[in-house]
């Protein structure tokens, strides 16, 4: 919700899944036994009673076995995993409020970072179309899956545009009026819908024009 | 508002994740019924823009910045059904390529920020544009919608946190809400500026949705007020009754056994807390249902600046 004013119009520190190839034996594994292996995993973790050390610490060794033979930078992996921090900070608040503390926010953190780090190697082993073909093959509905296919193919196209028509302003504008910022900033948000409304009508017409029906 | 894993535990999940399975299916079926085939790229796109517009950083005050959630804004540009499906879709990709969001959290999220934040804000945009009319009316109307939806999906969240007994209801509740009656503000004077940008711009766009809104049957939105009704019973009505031990009778009038709703339905709140704290739930909601009058009288005021003179659509 709140952050440090990035410099850009769009902050762009998220996109960071799409930074360069690796392989590795994880890459190879089949995209529907990963999916499903993580799955089990996150499912069990979140179910397990807090007491059962052994178990979240066989999860915790055996993910970080994985984060090793994977090959991805180990900076990148801590990076992603701080996405986490807000809700910790909010619960370990909530704690400090509390006279007893009842819920263990050390165990709720630590089943969060097994999780957390589950889905960071799984989303970063494994191209998006594998994990549309899963989709597509446990019946997710068509529609669905077309939207998030379309949705993954443009976001950073227009992410792109979103940052040339920043820098297109900012090269008009001499100075930002304070007072009219929200309004300046709102009509690129707003153009950027139009824009993507007039690019969803030309992608329309090149479907129908490939035989889409 | 995203909820990590972890945060929630498998109850709470698994109705959620049912809830809102429902509800989306609901919402699949009613687009592909009503959308025309031309618009069907445009979810993908929408759902695209949406999350390249949360990115972009609306300055507050102290080097801190705010951004657009969205969810109201889509429905009224889009309609409510599509605005379910585009917001579920910006979720499921978080979820899994940017890991905002946990995957067995990924229910409540839905139910939270796609139907609780389109649905309602899209049924009070509805209500307050049948009252006031014109493009001011509609500016009004939007950044009303957006502040409630805003409220009411944080509202549900602690309610979801609480259930799982994560966090007592006594101190979520008045958190959430104050924290996000201020992010509500921002978030209605955004959906607002960008609303009224889209409509300066390509007045058609919205026109268009509007003409499919005059044939929408009333079904929909008693599905989704009905789907809607039954997530806040689930998730706030036991705590909002009589709180620390009014779920048993809660549990009692659903017909729930006595035995079986004892662990069933755990005390989220139990008796050691911090005296005053009651008087924090009371107080939040007071301090609600006031702000939601002076968010209204502020969205009137902020539509007789943005839109000089009443222009008829």
């Amino acid at each position: 919700m709140a952050g440090a004013q990035a410099k850009g119009l769009v902050s762009v520190h998220l996109i960071h899944h799409f930074h360069g190839r690796h392989e590795s034996p994880i890459h190879r594994l089949p995209a529907a036994l990963k999916l499903g292996l993580a799955l089990v995993i996150i499912v069990a973790t979140v179910l397990a009673p807090i007491q059962w050390r052994g178990w979240f610490l066989g999860v915790a060794g055996l993910l970080v076995l994985m984060a090793i033979v994977s090959r991805l930078p180990p900076f990148f992996l801590f990076r992603r995993l701080l996405a986490l921090s807000p809700f910790v900070l909010g619960v370990v608040l909530v704690n400090a409020y509390q006279p007893a503390g009842r819920v263990n926010w050390l165990g709720v953190a630590f089943k969060s970072v097994l999780c957390l780090l589950t889905v960071i190697l799984v989303s970063n082993t494994t191209p998006f179309s594998q994990i549309l073909r899963v989709l597509k093959s446990i019946r997710v509905p068509a529609l669905l899956i077309t939207t998030i296919a379309l949705m993954h193919r443009y976001l950073f196209v227009l992410m792109d545009e979103a940052e040339r028509m920043r820098r297109a302003r900012a090269s008009r504008t001499f100075t930002r009026g304070r007072r009219f910022h929200w309004r300046a900033l709102a009509t690129v948000v707003g153009q950027l819908f139009i824009r993507a409304s007039e690019r969803a009508e030309r992608i329309y017409d090149a479907m129908c024009a490939r035989g889409w029906k | 508002m995203h909820i990590p894993d972890g945060f929630i535990d498998g109850r709470t999940a698994a109705v959620a994740g049912v809830i809102s399975a429902v509800g989306v299916g609901f919402a699949l079926r009613q687009v592909r019924r009503e959308l025309p085939p031309r618009r069907v790229p445009l979810l993908g796109l929408s759902a695209a823009f949406l999350f390249a517009a949360q990115m972009v950083n609306f300055p507050v005050a102290g080097g801190t910045s705010g951004h657009l959630v969205g969810g109201t804004l889509v429905a009224a540009l889009l309609g409510p059904s599509a605005a379910v499906v585009v917001v579920t879709t910006v979720l499921i990709v978080q979820c899994f390529l940017f890991q905002d969001g946990g995957v067995t959290a990924l229910g409540a999220n839905v139910f939270n920020m796609a139907i609780i934040n389109s649905v309602v804000g899209y049924l009070i945009y509805r209500v307050v544009c049948r009252w006031l009319t014109g493009v001011r009316g509609r500016v009004t109307a939007i950044a009303f919608a957006a502040w409630c939806a805003t409220v009411l999906a944080a509202i549900s969240c602690a309610g979801q946190l609480a259930w799982s007994g994560t966090i007592p209801w006594s101190v979520a509740f008045p958190a959430m809400t104050t924290v996000h009656m201020f992010i509500g503000v921002g978030e209605g004077l955004i959906s607002a500026l960008v609303f009224l940008a889209v409509y300066r711009a390509r007045p058609d766009l919205i026109t268009e949705t509007t003409q499919m809104a005059q044939t929408q049957r009333l079904g929909e939105l008693v599905g989704y007020g009905l789907l809607v009704t039954l997530g806040i019973a689930v998730f706030i009505a036991p705590f909002a009754c009589s709180w620390p031990d009014g779920l048993d009778s809660v549990a009692e009038k659903f017909g729930f056994n006595h035995k079986l709703a004892a662990p069933l339905l755990a005390a989220p709140a139990p008796d050691y807390q911090v005296p005053g704290i009651h008087w924090a739930v009371g107080a939040t909601a007071t301090a609600g249902a006031v702000g939601s009058l002076i968010v209204f009288a502020l969205a009137l005021l902020m539509g007789r600046w943005l839109v000089p003179k009443p222009k008829d659509s």
